[in-house]
């Protein structure tokens, strides 16, 4: 169960490597829905096959994996983009923060006084590090749809969190992020459709011409 | 041991162009058509070596300094690492870099002999290539650090040796992602899809075959045959880590070894046919990103 649980963190981490390099949306767009899809199996391997642990996986994938995903796509055929423009500070020096923000959560981990039983697993660098890692895309992308995706890191970073509380916090709390982070979803959707339709564009950097 | 280096040299000499010819093969079979046939490279090579020299009059001896180099460098880089279960012939602590430096010596005569030519479309093509090797080596001196640290041993044939397979048990994620990288520089290194097209008859495209566009006859045949070579020394490093099992007897290791390389050309042979090669100015990107992700397996293995 270790072995599964570090194998899939590591995945985890290495789609974070590609969505903060990757130009093409559609490429973005699957690589965080593969790990929020890889995301939805850890509850079942940390807490084991119980119904509270498969109804989280089940609805981490259902969501996260599939219907969130498939939203996205139909917003970017809608507006028919397929290509990133270059982020603020360039794809290399884009990576090499990953890089940094990536090694620092591992750092940062060992110093935190955490429960015995999490001390040398991943769970907490691979949180903090998809957390940053979300930031950065938020940040230094263009692209609304891109701030999106990073805002979906985001999220994916806090349920690694949240799966290591997931005994201690009852049901309702769970459920309320997810909806939480679907109601986003949608509230996005709609606001980035609307831009689109009123100017045109996507990019954020034209829309603060509205002044003149 | 004696019989050991000479199936060592034996392997080295015989069996790099049939590498050839399996990746032609499994590209072959990709597009629908029967390819030429697995010992075409073979065949070519005898071609090339009854083939007369032509020797343009602005080169030197630079010129042909570059074919040779590039023939014996694979020969020694061959006789420091292990192929698969069979020991390394000749073994010393640090002799990693002496691994690496020989393949950037084999790479300065290459491009120096380019240059020597005198044309700009070599000169083309030896900047594109030592950009990208100048890219690429920070990766695989990174794989090396994390096998000496796995393994505890500074020489290739301790690092690749009889502990691997404790090796993987104990750092199994960050000798898979060493894996991934090493086989990233194994492509770049050898101009594979999808960082050159080996195949392209574009000069504007070319990096590698641009460098070795006058050489002829047996200075092409040489070329060749250590290109083959080079592939060969590097697919080793990848073969011994993807199966680190040694079957204690000579013929047994030696067929592992063998059925590897295989698999590793039929693999390469599956890269090259599903993906189309990247832009150039995505390559820098890409190979910082392996560089990158070759730092982070260094940071798993020293937590």
């Amino acid at each position: 169960m270790h072995e599964v649980n570090n194998l899939l963190l590591l995945l985890v981490i290495l789609l974070n490597f590609f969505t903060l390099g990757s130009a093409r949306l559609g490429a973005c767009i699957r690589a965080v829905a593969i790990q929020g899809a890889i995301l939805s199996f850890l509850p079942v391997t940390v807490h084991g096959v119980n119904p509270h642990a498969l109804f989280l996986s089940a609805g981490a994938l259902a969501l996260k994996g599939l219907f969130i995903p498939w939203l996205l796509f139909r917003a970017i055929r809608e507006v028919r983009i397929r290509r990133e423009v270059e982020p603020l500070i360039g794809y290399v020096p884009t990576l090499l923060l990953g890089a940094l923000t990536t090694a620092g959560s591992f750092i940062f981990s060992d110093f935190l006084p955490l429960v015995e039983e999490h001390h040398g697993t991943l769970f907490i660098p691979t949180a903090l590090a998809t957390l940053f890692t979300g930031f950065l895309l938020l940040i230094t992308r263009r692209k609304a749809i891109t701030q999106v995706l990073g805002y979906l890191m985001l999220e994916n970073g806090i349920f690694v969190f949240g799966i290591l509380l997931s005994a201690a916090m009852p049901l309702m709390v769970e459920a309320g992020v997810l909806l939480d982070l679907l109601v986003a979803i949608f509230v996005m959707g709609i606001v980035l459709n609307h831009i689109n339709r009123e100017f045109s564009t996507l990019n954020t950097e034209r829309l603060s011409a509205l002044r003149e | 041991m004696i019989v050991g280096t000479i199936l060592h040299l034996l392997l080295l000499f015989l069996l790099p162009p049939l590498l050839l010819g399996v990746i032609g093969k499994t590209k072959a079979l990709f597009g629908g058509r029967v390819g030429a046939p697995f010992l075409q490279p073979y065949y070519d090579l005898a071609k090339l070596f009854r083939k007369g020299f032509v020797f343009s009059d602005t080169t030197t001896w630079v010129f042909s300094a570059g074919p040779a180099v590039g023939l014996a460098v694979p020969v020694l880089a061959a006789l420091l690492i292990p192929f698969g279960g069979l020991a390394a012939p000749i073994s010393f602590s640090g002799d990693l870099i002496l691994f690496v430096y020989l393949f950037a010596l084999a790479r300065f005569f290459t491009v120096a002999s380019a240059l020597d030519t005198g044309s700009s479309f070599e000169g083309m093509g030896g900047a594109r290539e030592v950009t990208f090797s100048c890219l690429v080596e920070p990766t695989i001196l990174f794989a090396f650090i994390v096998l000496v640290r796995v393994s505890g041993s500074l020489s290739l044939g301790g690092m690749f040796g009889p502990d691997l397979r404790e090796g993987w048990t104990m750092g199994g994620a960050a000798l898979g992602l060493i894996l991934v990288c090493l086989f990233v520089v194994l492509l770049v290194e050898n101009c594979r899809i999808p960082f050159d097209d080996p195949n392209t008859h574009l000069e504007l495209t070319m990096i590698h075959e641009v460098m070795v566009l006058d050489h002829s006859g047996p200075a092409f045949g040489m070329i060749l045959y250590g290109a083959a070579m080079k592939l060969f020394v590097l697919g080793a490093l990848v073969v011994r880590l993807a199966l680190p099992w040694q079957t204690g007897s000579l013929p047994g290791d030696a067929a592992l070894f063998i059925a590897g390389m295989l698999l590793l050309a039929v693999l390469i042979g599956v890269v090259e046919s599903v993906m189309a090669r990247l832009r150039l100015v995505r390559i820098p990107q890409v190979l910082i990103g392996t560089t990158l992700i070759s730092v982070f397996a260094l940071v798993l293995v020293l937590r």
